[in-house]
């Protein structure tokens, strides 16, 4: 790590203009790089041998909603196993287009880190082979690691049961155990008036 | 009467193995397609544990994130306390007191080796060898003592706290620990003898699950899945953090990427990490566990009800959390299953902006068709064991 | 006549009782002797009024009695009769098994002759192969009739390893009827009483040792345990064939591997080691080979021979019960290539030999 400023040269150097930012903060290389001509960026970064990042070591994407525009960052942390280098790769997307390429054709772990983005963050990744939800089910509606998904939104895939007696949470947003509690006042109130 | 030739079908028979399958700890699927006892293909269901850790942690305090790393990897929960704090510390730009560094080093290889103890364990006793499953479980019972002994928990430790540690080890631990690595070493000379050369067992477990040294950095496997086919790549040696750099011991590497390769270079690491704590506790420096700042680091209860600058530090702490400048930082550590990554994003207030973990084994688990292709239904548990897929830490 | 049919269906009783119980304390010496082995303390919670020391007989009672009170689960779509008949099919040929093989020598009682067997037939070896070959019929039926496919899996692998290892365990059996001459257990174990060069006894394990060693692992494979547990597999088809059986039929199951191990004991023990013989014990007192002589009463010598009969059948069960405790599982195609490449050829070798020692030996 002791040629830490080459490094950043070097990548500048052979990406050429794809580069729109390169700094180093904290110790660690970060470079922004356009989304058009991604994989053939990626594909250079992998195989010059001055750089020489053979390893995807982690594929993430960060939501700055209305902190920054464009509204998502996709951040590729690469490794040079010879070397030890790493390098933060971030790609800039914007809301109105969420995608960016597919880098399973270099990397196979992107697959599956690929689906966790798509998963949590919505953003597309055109040439995934297969481009599923991967921790949550197919029937989720919404991208819940965005900044506008409520933290406590409930989307069961089987209706919850409503909870009785002390551990009821009416914080929670059980929306049958409401529905239920609303039916019972509303049979309570007709039998009162039935009453009356 | 003209006899009538029926073929046998020889349709692909799908097998969905899983949830809730003994083979299945942590709660995975398999949808199987099979050729008889073959396996034709394989898709890996994973997120039955998922439980939101990245959204979670946005909601806390920076602090609050710690008890949530705990249940990563549920059998190595020190070694994610330890990678979450330097992370933030260096967010911070802080470093830790030596004292606490060293502690933190020896917390995580016994942390390590209780993970690796689990693994080989459990991988043994699904092959049927449950004595020699047993045997390490035993061991790991000691080592769960000494952590129990130092953090007051099993399993959700949360012994770490960032610029520092809850408390400083206990009395008598040294002597603990050296007791309980000769009875380790005992229980392991036992388990050499049972499992690792005996006949059976290599049959199962070599041969299988091969998987090629560049198909393995092209999934993106570390650990012992990697070491197993010869890559040297341990973040202990290639980017030593805390005070590894100082420690005397080596990366056992495999040479054919199977299943054998990776049970034995377990059962080494488990040998080197017990090497490596007992030079830490030789070299254990005297001082304090924790950094002097009462930006990052809650005042002693004597200050708290005593003064009204530790009062104020402590409710500061609590209420709004260590204020964090803004940034970014990717910190990886050695975890029991490969290089566990943590990648935050601070925005400069006293919450997480956003946490992301680098789950080593959740990435595993994406080789694991490319593993078991072509394989047998009995070779999936030797595989999967090996893997040592983690719930907690592959869910999140 | 009266007495006749009496005296067999008391034997049969006897018989059936021993070995039944023996499978239950089977059950309980598994749990103990695992947790022996494995710095366990194992089972202790069975109390009979809050009574845990008696762990044999309460576990003997709290097993059958846990299992019997379950419900009886057949899965939709699976075939109630055939579900129902498989534990039967599973439990039935490790019982009748044992009634050729004989635990003693003749007792006379008042001039009456009593073998001490259940039945003795002269083809006896032909019988006891007859039944282990229907025990597959058990396992497949079960499997099938679960309508599950795990079970289907263990099924097949079931009925493979078995039929596999029926034919490596007759081809050794071979050698020793050719040594002997005869099918009938009773007469077999009488030859072993012979002594070899005046001191050794002439055990079947000394004339044929390859054929020993061969017939115990194929009757280890036969009980389905544990390094040969491929049908079951716990950890990868969960219980194989009988996955989807609970309660009673449950019990039916675990009690024919127990009573299979009893059985393949009391083979190993009957076809190699001597059945009921105690060394140099004559119907008259043991004559030892450096010339003492101790006499006995006729019944102390029968009770002496049953007694040397269940300590050589418990002594082979608890073997099992190390091995199964000791040994990883093979896979499936693993215990195909041993059962064919391995024991198959080193069979044929082996009877090859002995018939080529018997006709050199004595020319017909």
């Amino acid at each position: 790590m002791a040629d830490e400023i080459p490094q950043l040269e070097a990548i500048r150097r052979i990406l050429g203009d794809a580069v729109l930012d390169a700094h180093t903060a904290r110790g660690e290389d970060v470079i922004v790089i356009r989304r058009d001509g991604l994989v053939e960026s990626f594909k250079r970064l992998k195989e010059d041998p001055a750089l020489a990042f053979d390893f995807l070591s982690d594929l993430t994407a960060v939501d700055y909603f209305g902190k920054k525009e464009p509204r998502f960052e996709v951040v590729y942390h690469l490794l040079s196993l010879g070397s030890g280098r790493r390098v933060r790769v971030k790609v800039p997307v914007g809301e109105s287009s969420p995608e960016v390429d597919s880098l399973v054709s270099l990397w196979r772990a992107a697959d599956w880190m690929e689906r966790e983005v798509w998963d949590m963050f919505g953003i597309r990744f055109r040439g995934h082979p297969d481009l599923r939800r991967i921790l949550l089910y197919e029937e989720f509606r919404g991208y819940p690691l965005r900044k506008d998904y409520p933290v406590n939104q409930r989307q069961p895939l089987v209706p919850e049961r409503a909870l009785k007696g002390t551990f009821v949470d009416m914080r929670s947003n059980n929306k049958l155990a409401q529905l239920k509690q609303q039916l019972e006042k509303q049979k309570l109130a007709g039998a009162d008036s039935k009453r009356g | 009467m003209k006899a009538e030739v029926k073929e046998l079908p020889q349709d692909i028979m799908e097998l969905q193995m899983g949830p809730s399958h003994p083979a299945t700890h942590g709660t995975i699927k398999f949808n199987l397609k099979l050729d008889g006892e073959r396996v034709v293909d394989c898709d890996t269901e994973v997120g039955y544990l998922h439980r939101g850790f990245d959204k979670s942690s946005e909601q806390g305090t920076w602090t609050q994130v710690i008890p949530y790393t705990d249940r990563l990897n549920y059998v190595s929960p020190l070694i994610n306390n330890v990678g979450y704090a330097l992370a933030v510390e260096r967010l911070l730009g802080v470093e830790t007191t030596p004292r606490c560094q060293f502690i933190r080093v020896v917390a995580s290889e016994i942390s390590r080796i209780t993970d690796h103890l689990t693994c080989c364990g459990m991988a043994a006793s699904e092959l049927g060898a449950i004595t020699a499953g047993f045997y390490m479980i035993e061991a790991r019972e000691m080592l769960m003592r000494i952590v129990e002994a130092l953090t007051g928990a099993r399993l959700t430790v949360t012994y770490v706290r960032i610029g520092g540690l809850k408390h400083d080890l206990p009395e008598g631990f040294a002597a603990q620990v050296k007791d309980a690595f000769e009875k380790t070493r005992r229980l392991l000379a036992d388990v050499e003898k049972l499992l690792s050369h005996n006949r059976i067992f290599i049959d199962r477990m070599s041969n299988v699950g091969v998987i090629s040294k560049e198909t393995a950095v092209s999934y993106g496997l570390t650990g012992p899945v990697l070491r197993s086919t010869g890559v040297n790549y341990d973040v202990r040696k290639l980017q030593p953090y805390l005070v590894y750099d100082q420690m005397d011991f080596t990366v056992p590497l495999g040479s054919h990427g199977d299943n054998y390769d990776r049970f034995i270079v377990r059962v080494e690491e488990i040998e080197q990490s017990m090497r490596i704590v007992e030079q830490a506790l030789e070299k254990m420096p005297t001082g304090p566990i924790s950094i002097e700042d009462p930006r990052i680091v809650l005042p002693d209860k004597e200050k708290v009800y005593n003064s009204i600058e530790g009062l104020m530090h402590h409710f500061k702490i609590i209420m709004e959390g260590v204020h964090v400048p803004p940034g970014e930082v990717y910190q990886a550590v050695e975890g029991g299953n490969g290089e566990l990554g943590f990648y935050l994003v601070s925005d400069g207030g006293g919450r997480p902006y956003r946490v992301r973990v680098r789950p080593p084994c959740f990435i595993a688990m994406g080789a694991f068709r490319e593993m078991i292709r072509g394989y047998t239904v009995a070779d999936i548990v030797p595989t999967f064991g090996m893997i040592n897929m983690i719930g907690g830490e592959c869910d999140r | 006549m009266i007495v006749d049919l009496a005296i067999v269906a008391v034997k049969a009783f006897l018989v059936l009782f021993m070995v039944l119980n023996l499978a239950g304390i089977l059950g309980w010496v598994e749990r103990k002797g695992s947790a022996l082995i494995q710095d366990r303390i194992g089972a202790n919670r069975a109390s009979i009024f809050g009574f845990a020391g008696m762990g044999l007989v309460n576990t003997l009672i709290a097993d059958p009695i846990k299992m019997l009170t379950k419900e009886d689960f057949i899965p939709a779509h699976g075939d109630r009769l055939m579900h129902t008949l498989a534990p039967c099919l599973a439990l039935f040929p490790a019982l009748v098994t044992f009634a050729v093989i004989p635990f003693g020598d003749v007792l006379v009682v008042g001039g009456r002759e009593i073998n001490l067997q259940v039945a003795n037939l002269n083809i006896g070896i032909l019988y006891i192969f007859a039944m282990a070959s229907l025990s597959v019929y058990g396992i497949v039926i079960g499997a099938w009739a679960s309508n599950n496919k795990f079970s289907l899996l263990g099924g097949v692998r079931g009925a493979a390893q078995m039929v596999s290892y029926e034919i490596a365990m007759g081809l050794s059996v071979i050698g020793i009827v050719i040594v002997y001459g005869t099918l009938e257990p009773q007469a077999m174990v009488r030859a072993q009483g012979e002594l070899f060069w005046g001191w050794l006894p002439a055990w079947g394990v000394v004339r044929q040792p390859l054929a020993f060693l061969l017939f115990f692992t194929a009757a280890v494979a036969e009980t389905k345990r544990l390094p040969f547990d491929a049908p079951e597999g716990e950890s990868e088809i969960v219980a194989g064939y009988h996955v989807e059986y609970s309660g009673g039929k449950f019990l039916m199951f675990f009690a024919g591997e127990f009573a299979e191990v009893v059985t393949a004991a009391g083979l190993v023990t009957t076809l190699f080691f001597g059945g009921w013989q105690v060394p140099y014990l004559l119907r008259d007192g043991f004559y030892f080979p450096w010339g003492s002589v101790v006499s006995l009463a006729p019944l102390t010598v029968t009770i002496l021979q049953v007694a040397a009969f269940t300590v050589k059948v418990l002594f082979f069960c608890w073997l099992q019960i190390i091995l199964r405790w000791t040994l990883p599982r093979f896979r499936y195609d693993q215990i195909m290539r041993l059962g064919w490449k391995m024991l198959l050829p080193a069979a044929l070798v082996n009877l090859f030999l002995t018939a080529a020692w018997i006709v050199v030996r004595r020319p017909v």
